[in-house]
């Protein structure tokens, strides 16, 4: 039994080959996982942006909620149009947006349920009735429910290329994704004052006249609208990562939100990379392995973080007696 | 043709190895459904959808002659019961979503348990899932002890971590030449079918083990949850308890897995959970009605998804437990928000009623009750309001018999029992503003908010001991005669209305 559990592991990992894994994607194989990446780097950049707020102001699980809700605002607004086009799309993913936001707070200001039950409750409840539309109508078609789970990022350079005059821009899920990005991106740089204030000191937000509902709606809807445009290359559950991770990370590396914005968009980079290589590898879902690159960066700057980093913190405390006590220098 | 599909689905990464190109023409997954969902569409026959005879489904459900519909459902009632129990305690300690994150981070033990000897062999999935599980918690204690970081970020960080983990290895199982009879995509949206008697002697198992280990410590988790610090003061580990409860969770999790999928468990433990909530104060009482309505919840979704030709589990459970949660919301005879906004709905109403017969009475005092009628003007200047106001609510009083109208419509008139009702509540309010000027020792200009707030709800018993207490008063703080008992109780007829009980002692919750 032992002898051929060793024999599954060791063929389960395929050899690892230096110019298999990090040549050949990018000579043999024309620009295809140069879509990939450049898809993953997108993703996870316009993500880990608005995931910096996430984290700062303690609703990443209401990402999670709506990293979910958004499938049945898509299968609607699919089944209302007929078409593929992004505009019904962003509309239903608005809708889903804003109406579990809305969910969230009924179930919890009018009863005694509290919000993390509200939350759990809301979103499982939006994502159960998005697959049942999606598996009752769609059966014949087949979807993949993984798909949904996962999505499926290899597919992207398989799309037709987004034409302005003659000249062929990008992969249309490219395309629409780097304008997100952008959107998310200058949105908030010009409200970036606004949304410092508010995420750090809602109080002096409400008295300097900032409406602080209405940047939370605000936020929502601009997280919802990156959310269903990465969805078909990350998925519903590994979008979570990669709102997260990013900002996670440089919350550990840095006290000062421009620097944390930085090191996101240089998280973004190094786990799509990463992430991609890994993938190949181990012949495994790319879009996952991006997120497990992420989550190992996350682990290094947890560990290895010169401030705090648990390895640091141990010598620290073997050196100084004083230290040791001490939980939180700042 | 499905098939096909769900093949080239899987191989694109070999695909692209090999240098073959051969799926240039296929556009993405999500666009391949969304082009060929027209095509039924345009159809629109929802009926095609399901063809066999739903009746006859409907039958074999109930008569369960099938084998795997007998295990099907007995697996979703057993998890209905793991579920209900250990949910009920995460909802009461708030940490309701270490259950989201609990079920995410089990799937790379499923992965794994896989992996273990290639079959699905249930006791090496269990194993798996639960270590990974546990594991899971861990890094989410630590996590939160040793950084910064905040709970939620935390949790999230493990349950799509762990998750995107297990998504690697299953799309590295699902490529070996083995994989794609392995069934270890059922893992993510459930399939209760699939169950097989080995899995139902597991879930029995573990279902039993977490019932006994509950009734046995309940006690301690019962403290433990609600107030921590008392319970470690009185010596219980609480520590050692909380990671007992993580574990019966990771249990739970794993047993519900096969039936619901990886995604939808944590909603099988909140939902049930949050309606039994919304629906008694008792934990017992909550864990007894969660554990039902997780039963009610399994049975409904294997029963739909059996009825629907074998549609994934998971999603059905959960609609049938939101559908529970979302009644208990609605209807709670305590909690809930319609029930509970038709009871503010008559309160207001009788407290209108109850004023404007107040106001009638003080017109009539004023006079020394010489005429009986009172006319609307009299009434509206009395009650400061515009005459069209007073107008409308007496219209409303008269539709209820409560008032009579003579001569032209233009005076008012008491019905007995309403003179009756009247003299109650002036009663209650001049008596608890005696009360508040002698034993509260109140102002006598700052008792009147407070009298006409309480004269409400004031019931017959507490008037009682107010009138002992105040030996049998004749006169309020203002120089006003009290109604005493006299007054109310010479009136015939006897008070009958539902509306008139509040006032006389009883049932003062009830409108």
């Amino acid at each position: 039994m032992a002898s051929s559990t060793m024999n599954h592991v060791t063929t389960f990992i395929p050899p690892f080959d230096f110019h298999q894994v990090f040549i050949q994607p990018w000579t043999d194989y024309g620009t295809t996982f140069v879509w990939v990446a450049i898809m993953g780097f997108l993703v996870t950049t316009a993500c880990g942006v608005i995931g910096n707020y996430l984290v700062l102001r303690r609703m990443s699980l209401v990402g999670d909620a709506i990293s979910h809700s958004v499938l049945p605002g898509m299968a609607i607004a699919f089944f209302f149009t007929r078409s593929l086009a992004s505009w019904p799309m962003f509309i239903g993913a608005l809708g889903a947006g804003i109406v579990t936001t809305l969910i969230i707070e009924v179930i919890h200001t009018k009863s005694r349920v509290k919000q993390d039950s509200a939350i759990g409750i809301t979103f499982s409840t939006l994502f159960a009735f998005g697959v049942i539309l999606i598996v009752a109508f769609a059966d014949k078609v087949h979807l993949d429910q993984e798909c949904v789970l996962y999505g499926e990022i290899n597919f992207i350079p398989l799309y037709p290329f987004t034409r302005i005059g003659d000249a062929a821009i990008a992969p249309e899920p490219v395309f629409v994704m780097g304008i997100v990005t952008l959107f998310a991106i200058t949105l908030i740089m010009l409200f970036y004052k606004e949304l410092l204030v508010s995420s750090f000191d809602p109080g002096l937000a409400t008295s300097i006249g900032l409406n602080p509902h209405l940047i939370h709606y605000g936020l929502m809807c601009l997280l919802s609208v990156v959310v269903v445009s990465a969805f078909e290359s990350v998925g519903a559950i590994l979008v979570i990562a990669m709102l997260i991770l990013p900002a996670a990370t440089a919350y550990l590396l840095s006290h000062r939100l421009p620097v944390m914005m930085g090191l996101t968009i240089v998280h973004a980079l190094l786990s799509s990379l990463v992430g991609l290589h890994l993938g190949i590898w181990l012949n495994s879902s790319i879009a996952a392995s991006m997120v497990v690159a992420g989550a190992s960066l996350f682990v290094l700057a947890w560990w290895f973080n010169p401030d705090q980093g648990l390895l640091w913190r141990l010598f620290k405390k073997r050196l100084d007696p004083i230290y040791a006590g001490e939980r939180d220098p700042t | 043709m499905n098939v096909g599909k769900r093949k080239r689905g899987y191989h694109v990464v070999p695909a692209f190895r090999n240098g073959d190109h051969r799926h240039h023409g296929v556009p993405g997954l999500l666009f391949l459904f969304f082009f060929y969902a027209t095509l039924p569409l345009q159809a629109a026959k929802i009926g095609d959808v399901v063809q066999t005879d739903l009746a006859e489904q409907a039958i074999r459900f109930f008569t369960f002659k099938d084998p795997s519909l007998r295990y099907a459902l007995l697996g979703s009632l057993l998890l209905g019961i793991s579920c209900g129990l250990l949910g009920s305690f995460i909802v009461v300690r708030k940490i309701a979503l270490m259950g989201d994150a609990l079920s995410h981070a089990v799937l790379p033990g499923v992965a794994a348990g896989f992996l273990w000897n290639s079959t699905k062999d249930p006791l090496a999935i269990f194993v798996g899932a639960t270590l990974a599980g546990l594991l899971g918690t861990l890094v989410v204690t630590w996590i939160k002890q040793t950084t910064k970081l905040k709970e939620d970020a935390a949790l999230g960080m493990v349950l799509a971590s762990f998750f995107a983990v297990g998504i690697c290895l299953i799309t590295m199982i699902q490529k070996r030449p083995t994989g794609h009879k392995s069934g270890v995509d059922k893992f993510l949206f459930g399939q209760a079918a699939a169950l097989s008697q080995q899995d139902i002697i597991l879930m029995l198992v573990t279902t039993l083990l977490s019932i006994a280990i509950i009734s046995i410590l309940y006690k301690g988790f019962l403290v433990a949850s609600f107030d921590a610090g008392f319970a470690r003061a009185i010596g219980f580990p609480v520590k050692a308890l909380h990671h007992l409860l993580m574990l019966l969770l990771a249990f739970s999790i794993v047993v519900a897995l096969q039936a619901v999928g990886v995604v939808l468990v944590s909603a099988m433990l909140i939902t049930p959970a949050a309606a039994a909530y919304l629906l008694t104060d008792r934990m017992h009482r909550m864990l007894v009605l969660s554990a039902l309505f997780g039963m009610f919840a399994g049975a409904v979704g294997a029963f739909l998804s059996f009825w629907g030709n074998n549609m994934p589990t998971g999603p059905f459970m959960v609609m049938g437990a939101s559908a529970v949660f979302m009644c208990a919301f609605l209807f709670s005879p305590r909690h809930g928000i319609v029930i509970r906004s038709r009871r503010h709905q008559n309160r207001t109403r009788r407290i209108q009623r109850e004023n404007m017969l107040k106001s009638i009475y003080r017109v009539l005092e004023d006079r020394d009750f010489k005429d009986e009628g009172v006319s609307l003007t009299e009434l509206a200047q009395a009650r400061r309001e515009p005459i069209e106001d007073t107008q409308k609510y007496v219209a409303d009083l008269v539709r209820l018999d409560d008032l009579t109208l003579g001569e032209n419509d233009n005076l008012i008139y008491f019905t007995p029992a309403s003179y009756q009702h009247a003299c109650i509540i002036v009663r209650n309010h001049r008596l608890w503003e005696l009360y508040l000027t002698n034993e509260a020792h109140y102002a006598a200009d700052h008792v009147h908010e407070d009298a006409e707030k309480i004269e409400h709800i004031l019931g017959e018993e507490t008037v009682r001991l107010l009138e002992k207490k105040l030996r049998h008063p004749r006169l309020d703080p203002h120089g006003k005669p009290i109604p005493g008992i006299k007054d109310v109780a010479d009136m015939t007829p006897a008070i009958n209305r539902p509306g008139d009980r509040a006032a006389t002692g009883c049932g003062e919750r009830r409108l």
